[in-house]
């Protein structure tokens, strides 16, 4: 009987759907980039043959089939407003969100490598490295760096709300968003998140920081309907920044601070003493970070000088988080207090 | 100027980027009918137009209308250059001509090119104004409705079923012109869409014309096909039901006597007031060509010779026929004797037109419709003169001492049209009396070189090949190709005739070409149907009629004797005639032939149902299960699959290569269907089509049927294997392992298709000795004149069907292949017909497919064995893929799974198959078992509401290794669920508010313009009422690519185009204002590829009905309205009923 097997090889091999049939796993697996082959032997390994009792051609055959449907969709992915007016392939409504949704996704290890990083053509070319050491292949880095690219390239000179404008150009829940919104504001400004004393932090803690500095340090924080660009920080609020200079330059003020915050936080915070014993230095961090904000330098410099001048001597000592937000909350109140202070709010 | 049609483009959206340099467009758009162009103006830089032009107005010839396709081609203008093409739209316009179909067309149109495929959307509007035209002599037939289903549509109801209407127009194809050696493949390729399309107009029309003579309005089963034959031209032919259908009006309408029915509705048909009922038979075109037929003891003969005598007869230029002395090849009879090789005739060849046979009009092979006259009411003594007639022509087969004269009357009245032939296959309750079984034949042609001097460069003339069929002296083509179907289907007719049976039902037409030779198929079931129904109105005719045994009131013509049934009347008593009262479970199982007369051998028993009548043991048909048909059990899909290697050949050698090999593929075609059939324990086939593709060195045979188990029927014996040496005890044993193995398969399919007969006879269950005489109904095409049909033994004479001898390499080869058939996966049912027998409870959530697979066979040294092995494994993938790939929809059933087989090439295989999963409530122990996994549950009725059950997201445990992506999924699906659904058509005719993404609030971002449109291939949506048929869609595209691997190969490209017919198809009917696609099939694929060149070219011809759709739970209180009316509540999903 062998001698008459016949060798047969599959030429052509297509399955079209009206409704268009997508695979959420087989989805993943090509968005993190995996061949063909890979996706097939990771398939096998989930044990969906025996469950489904079928054969690997059958599967590599499927993959096939979803990995070509994925590329065909892809180029509609990156308007995903296109997506949901295309006639080529009949999605219904929340398949057509979960492909955008996850096709925007990214790896938490990829955005830490990028975050605040110029978007440029270089940043792409040290792609192969990002790859290389966060073990997400190539192709799924390019592809959120492309992302990140073409989020930023047609938000950058929007006017209106950030988040809202990245939602309504690309369709993303609220979450996602918001984490755009995050990357497209640092990625401008380019602050620097890759220095070995930030490691510690995570996506989530800058983004949480974007945020609230999209909301109080930005144009569209000060004047919301007329020139509302969320992307760019309130030079005009950065020059007025320099004015708190006269917190730490005149004795006199930085006395009086400081016992307006000593009697405020007495007995409310663990490491009284230490902030007692501290709060000079504590204050002149805070205030020379915020005067240098004018310098785009120093504006990229922000996490690191936080880290080091602030951060760094409340870990030395022992705060707790309730510590240090109860000081800062009583230290900028009572700046609010001395005298000649009309309007300046801290960090 | 009975007609005005208006046009108006309204804006562009996603056009592509024309000018490299501003990365715009400057696009206008060209609007075409018939020779009147208008266009709109420039819109310059932008991928967004909006031209908001004027109404262009055309002034046109409804004949036009009919035929020409709307063309709108947008360009890119380029003041320097010439304008570059963007791409064009065919709009067929048709739907608007009939006033029950659609009102205007409205909406975005894909905007296609045949290289680089779908590029952007235009929005347009077109209605069109018809006046009433009282020209009795017209060459229109607006108003006649087309319907793809095969059965009667839903929303109307049959008042007359008229019959047979076929019809073909020939061209040469541009393809093949010299002219297409210097012209661009983007100008080849939209000339062959626009000629097929104006083609397929035409032919619609002329059988419009055809059911308008009937008295007809409407053509039921409508089905269209295109022969590319390459060098000799292009054929384009359809056939189809001819009915009168009056639309079922909401209130209950239908209960009142529709004796007056029939004769208002001629009324209302045009010609209906010819004045002179003779005109039948005093007609000149009218030869008496039937009554030639019948009585005629040597009519095989004169088919034989009729084509190609008349074909040189009438060629005035008999010498520029290259091919010297044409020959005329019919396969020879399969008939199954012990004896059966020496049976095959050898075909016969006829030179030049010495042998014209006396007997045969030389105009036969010309289907004209002159022949076809206007529907006249027979008076009481003039049918019975015909009905004389008629039983005298027949008695040497009927004999009719046992029939009722009623019957005969019946008969004779339906012998009297040409062919009384309909393409329905399912029927309203009663239609069909008795189904005989299987008939089929088949011929092999050579195609010859259209020699038509009048063609040559007029290419631009798209009139110019109307000439055809009209003008005699050109009209030596279309002659040949009906005199060659006209031959296929007096062969059917004759072997309906010999079951007994006076019509044909479920009846196809198909071909399969290679180079020159063409194989032309026909099949259907030979059946005995009910003349007419009465009502309650009527019982006294009725009662009257019984005693005098005289029919009064069914009407019948001259040439197509029509009969009228009437729809509401449902009582079994309606039966006509005292013999064939039975039961309508069982009635149509009842043997049509004379027992004592058989027309075969055949094993009969008493019917397992009424015990009154005889049954056959096995009955085969090509039609849809009767609803009222009882069954035991559920069905299956079983399919016969089949290679044999032919050696390479020319011209009239190959001709006969393949005539001689026909039989023998039939033959064990049926042999393999028949056993996969006793392995599953069934004993009868629904839906059977066998399809025989021809290549260059191999014929690949496919047979697909549903089986089932007809409660009427006696249980199927065993399959038993007998060695032929009995000696040695080791081979005994294999023998019986292979029995055991096979016993084992029959049981375990009992169990799995819930076959437990009521009465299960001893003979069954664990007797491995066969019947003694099995016999099939499958009466295969033959040569034999009607007297020597006694001889078509089908069974293998002497040796039983189903002793299997092992020596015998054949039958190795047959039980290999019974039992590698892979059983069905848990949840999985299949079935290739409308009903799937035994599964009632669909769900709403349905998903189409099409999938094309195209094999390599890399074997220098092909054997029959091993090529069938591969063959067979290629059928078994294929559907093991479907099942994997449609998982999710368990427990679900693949409805219409009709695989098409063609060899493109050398060593190529391609197999195609269009059909729809649907999913169906499990039954009342599943639904607890379901409760128990309430998760799952919650998920997939979340799916089942949006009406697109796919994937469940719950079934991959490793999303847990992408949190944020899973995360982020849950956040967003509510919400955009919420945002995007709404009534599709509401804001397709406000194109300008799409386009302005950039609003603040999510929701409206979500909207999309695209209409959800559900398609099938069945006649209906479980859970949706079709409340409107908008008219039919047949569309033919063609896809070329000269980048190949830059599209992602030979899959990649194809994979596209599929998306875009569907796609196209789509926004056909959303323009429509439809919802749904019904019918839907594929009738084409023909697919051409050359790796080195980088290049493919793909042809797809569909079709289907355009319906509106609503769902059944709002079918009260949903007016309905004309253009887009299905409203549905937000909740609904994004998907209106769909």
């Amino acid at each position: 009987m062998d001698s008459n097997e016949v060798k047969m090889s599959v030429e052509l091999d297509v399955f079209v759907g009206n409704t268009t049939i997508m695979d959420e796993e087989v989805y993943q697996l090509w968005l993190d980039g995996y061949t063909v082959s890979d996706a097939v032997s990771i398939r096998m390994k989930s044990g969906i043959l025996e469950q489904f009792g079928t054969t690997e051609d059958v599967l590599e055959s499927d993959t096939m089939d979803h990995y070509r449907t994925f590329q065909m969709t892809e180029r509609l992915l990156h308007h995903p407003s296109k997506l949901v007016n295309q006639v080529l392939f009949q999605i219904p409504p929340h398949r057509q969100a979960m492909l955008i949704e996850r096709y925007y996704a990214f790896d938490e290890a990829f955005v830490r490598e990028v975050l605040g990083k110029k978007l440029s053509k270089g940043t792409k070319k040290d792609l192969d490295d990002v790859s290389a050491k966060t073990g997400i292949t190539l192709k799924s880095c390019r592809r959120q760096f492309d992302n990140f690219k073409r989020v930023f390239k047609v938000v950058e000179e929007m006017k209106g709300p950030l988040v809202e404008n990245v939602q309504c150009n690309f369709l993303l829940s609220d979450k996602l968003a918001r984490d755009y919104a995050a990357i497209v504001f640092f990625a401008n400004s380019r602050f620097e998140t890759g220095k070995k004393k930030l490691q510690y932090l995570t996506f989530e803690d800058f983004a949480f920081c974007a945020c609230q500095l999209i909301q109080n340090w930005t144009v569209g924080a000060v004047d919301n309907m007329v020139e509302d660009m969320d992307v760019d920080l309130d030079k005009e609020f950065l020059q007025d920044l320099k004015d708190l200079k006269i917190l730490i330059t005149d004795k006199d003020m930085l006395d009086q601070h400081k016992s307006l915050v000593c009697t405020g936080l007495r007995g409310k915070i663990q490491v009284f003493n230490e902030m007692e014993g501290n709060f000079k230095n504590l204050s002149r961090g805070l205030i020379n970070i915020a005067a240098k904000l004018t310098n785009t330098k120093d504006v990229r410099d922000f996490f690191i000088d936080l880290v080091e001048k602030v951060i760094e001597p409340c870990k030395a000592d022992r705060w707790l988080i309730s510590d240090v937000r109860a000081f800062l909350t009583q230290y900028t109140n009572s700046a609010r207090a001395l005298d000649g202070f009309k309007y300046v709010q801290s960090s | 100027m009975p007609g005005k049609l208006k046009v108006k483009i309204c804006a562009g959206r996603h056009l592509p980027v024309m000018d490299r340099a501003s990365d715009l467009t400057d696009a206008f758009v060209e609007v075409k009918f018939s020779n009147t162009t208008f266009k709109t103006e420039v819109y310059p830089k932008s991928l967004n137009p909006q031209w908001n032009s004027e109404w262009f107005k055309f002034e046109v010839d409804d004949e036009d209308l009919q035929d020409e396709p709307l063309q709108i081609t947008v360009l890119d203008h380029d003041t320097y250059s010439a304008n570059d093409a963007i791409g064009k739209v065919y709009i067929d316009i048709d739907p608007l001509l009939c006033s029950e179909a659609a009102t205007v067309i409205c909406g975005w149109f894909p905007i296609y090119d045949t290289i680089h495929g779908i590029r952007g959307e235009i929005n347009v509007s077109v209605k069109v104004d018809l006046f009433n035209d009282l020209n009795r002599f017209r060459q229109s037939s607006c108003g006649v409705k087309f319907f793809c289903s095969t059965s009667i549509p839903k929303c109307y109801k049959a008042v007359v079923v008229h019959g047979f209407v076929e019809e073909l127009v020939v061209n040469e194809d541009p393809e093949y012109q010299w002219i297409d050696r210097i012209r661009t493949p983007r100008a080849s390729n939209e000339a062959r869409q626009r000629l097929i399309s104006l083609m397929s107009g035409e032919l619609q029309r002329k059988i419009g014309l055809k059911v308008l003579e009937m008295g007809g309005n409407a053509v039921v089963g409508y089905l269209q096909c295109f022969d590319l034959e390459g060098e000799s031209g292009l054929v384009v032919r359809a056939i189809g039901t001819a009915c009168t259908l009056d639309k079922i009006s909401n209130t209950s309408a239908a209960q009142l006597p529709a004796c007056n029915s029939p004769s208002k509705e001629i009324k209302e048909a045009p010609f209906s007031e010819d004045p002179n009922p003779n005109t039948y038979s005093s007609g000149p075109s009218t030869p008496l060509k039937n009554q030639t037929y019948s009585f005629s003891p040597s009519k095989s003969y004169s088919r034989q010779s009729s084509s190609s005598d008349t074909d040189l007869s009438l060629t005035p230029k008999t010498a520029k026929s290259p091919k010297g002395p044409r020959i005329s090849l019919c396969p020879s009879s399969p008939t199954l004797s012990s004896d059966f090789p020496t049976l095959i005739n050898p075909f016969q060849l006829h030179l030049g037109s010495g042998t014209t046979h006396s007997l045969t009009p030389p105009h036969s092979g010309h289907a004209s419709p002159l022949v076809l006259r206007k529907s006249v009411s027979f008076s009481e003594d003039l049918l019975l003169a015909a009905s004389g007639m008629g039983s005298g022509g027949s008695a040497g087969k009927d004999g009719g001492h046992l029939k009722t004269l009623l019957r005969q009357q019946t008969q004779s009245a339906l012998e009297q049209r040409e062919f009384p032939f309909f393409t329905l296959t399912s029927f309203p309750l009663g239609f069909l009396i008795h189904a005989g079984g299987v008939v089929s034949a088949r011929s092999v042609k050579l195609l010859d070189r259209i020699h038509n001097p009048a063609f040559v460069g007029i290419m631009g003339n798209t009139r110019s090949y109307k000439l055809l069929d009209w003008n005699s002296f050109t009209a030596d083509e279309p002659e040949t190709r009906d005199a060659w179907w006209e031959e296929i289907r007096q062969e059917i007719k004759s072997h309906a005739k010999a079951l007994g049976c006076h019509a044909v039902v479920g009846y196809s037409e198909s071909t399969s070409i290679c180079e020159e030779v063409c194989i032309l198929s026909a099949s259907g079931t030979a059946a005995v149907l009910n003349p007419k129904f009465l009502q309650d109105g009527c019982l006294d005719c009725y009662s009257e009629n019984r005693l005098s045994r005289q029919p009064t009131f069914f009407s019948t013509g001259s040439e197509k004797g029509e009969f009228d049934f009437f729809l509401q009347s449902k009582d079994s008593s309606s039966m006509l005639g005292l013999e064939d009262t039975s039961p309508p479970s069982c009635g149509f199982c009842h043997i049509p032939y004379d027992e004592l007369n058989m027309p075969f051998p055949a094993h009969l028993t008493y019917c397992c149902n009424c015990r009154r009548q005889k049954v056959p043991d096995v009955l085969f048909t090509t039609i849809d299960l009767p609803v009222e048909a009882a069954v035991t059990g559920r069905g299956c899909l079983i399919q016969a699959r089949l290679c044999r290697l032919k050696k390479k050949a020319q011209g009239e050698a190959n001709a006969t290569a393949i005539s001689n090999l026909l039989p023998f593929m039939e033959y064990e075609l049926h042999t393999q269907l028949m056993n996969k059939l006793k392995l599953r324990g069934m004993n009868a086939l629904f839906g059977l089509r066998i399809q025989i593709s021809v290549g260059e060195n191999m014929l690949v045979g496919l047979a697909s049927a549903t089986g089932v188990y007809l409660t009427a029927l006696p249980a199927p014996g065993g399959i038993q294997i007998a060695g032929k040496t009995p000696s040695d005890i080791a081979y005994e044993q294999h023998i019986s392992n292979i029995q055991k193995k096979i016993n084992d398969t029959v049981s375990r399919n009992k169990e799995l298709y819930e076959i437990h007969p009521l009465e299960i006879s001893e003979e069954v269950i664990g007797s491995p000795i066969p019947e003694p005489r099995q016999r099939s109904r499958l009466l295969r095409s033959h040569s034999e004149s009607s007297d020597e049909v006694s001889e078509l033994d089908l069974s293998h004479g002497k040796k039983d069907a189903f002793v299997l001898e092992i020596d015998d390499a054949d039958a190795v080869e047959d039980i290999l292949s019974l039992l590698t058939d892979a059983p069905l996966p848990t949840g999985f049912y299949s079935c290739n017909t409308e009903n799937m027998p035994g599964i009632h409870n669909w769900t709403s959530s349905i998903q189409m497919f099409t999938t094309v697979r195209v094999f390599r066979l890399n074997n220098v040294n092909l054997t029959n064995q091993g090529l069938n092995k591969s063959f067979n494994d290629l059928c078994e993938n294929l559907l093991k893929s479907l099942y994997f790939k449609l998982r999710s929809m368990i427990p679900c059933c693949l409805c219409h799974l009709n695989f098409t087989v063609a060899v493109p090439e050398d060593e190529l295989i391609q197999v195609a198959a269009t059909a729809v999963a649907m999913t169906f409530d499990k039954d009342q122990a599943q639904e607890i078992l379901k409760s128990n996994t309430a998760p799952m549950k919650a998920i997939s009725e979340n799916e089942e509401q949006l009406q697109f059950p796919m994937e469940l997201s719950s079934d991959s445990p490793s999303v847990q290794t992408f949190p944020p992506s899973k995360g982020f999924l849950e956040n967003a699906s509510p919400q955009t669920i919420q945002g995007t659904s709404r009534a599709p058509s509401l804001d397709k005719a406000s194109p300008l508010a799409e386009g302005h993404l950039r609003l603040r609030s999510t929701p409206s971002c979500t909207d999309s313009t695209v209409t959800v449109v559900k398609m099938t291939p069945l006649s209906f949506i479980p859970g949706a009422k079709i409340i409107k048929y908008l008219g039919i869609i047949n569309m033919f595209f063609i896809r070329e690519t000269t980048s190949l691997r830059e599209e992602g190969g030979v899959s990649g490209f194809l994979h596209t185009f599929i998306a875009e017919v569907f796609a196209m198809v789509r926004a056909h009917v959303a323009a429509l204002g439809g919802n749904a696609v019904i019918s839907y099939i594929m009738k084409e694929c023909v697919f051409m590829e050359n790796s080195n060149k980088n290049q493919a070219q793909c042809l797809i011809n569909v079709s289907g009905d355009a319906v509106i759709l609503i769902r059944e739970s709002e079918q009260e209180g949903v007016p309905i309205q004309t253009h887009g009316s299905t409203s549905q509540t937000p909740q609904s999903g994004g998907a209106p009923v769909s």
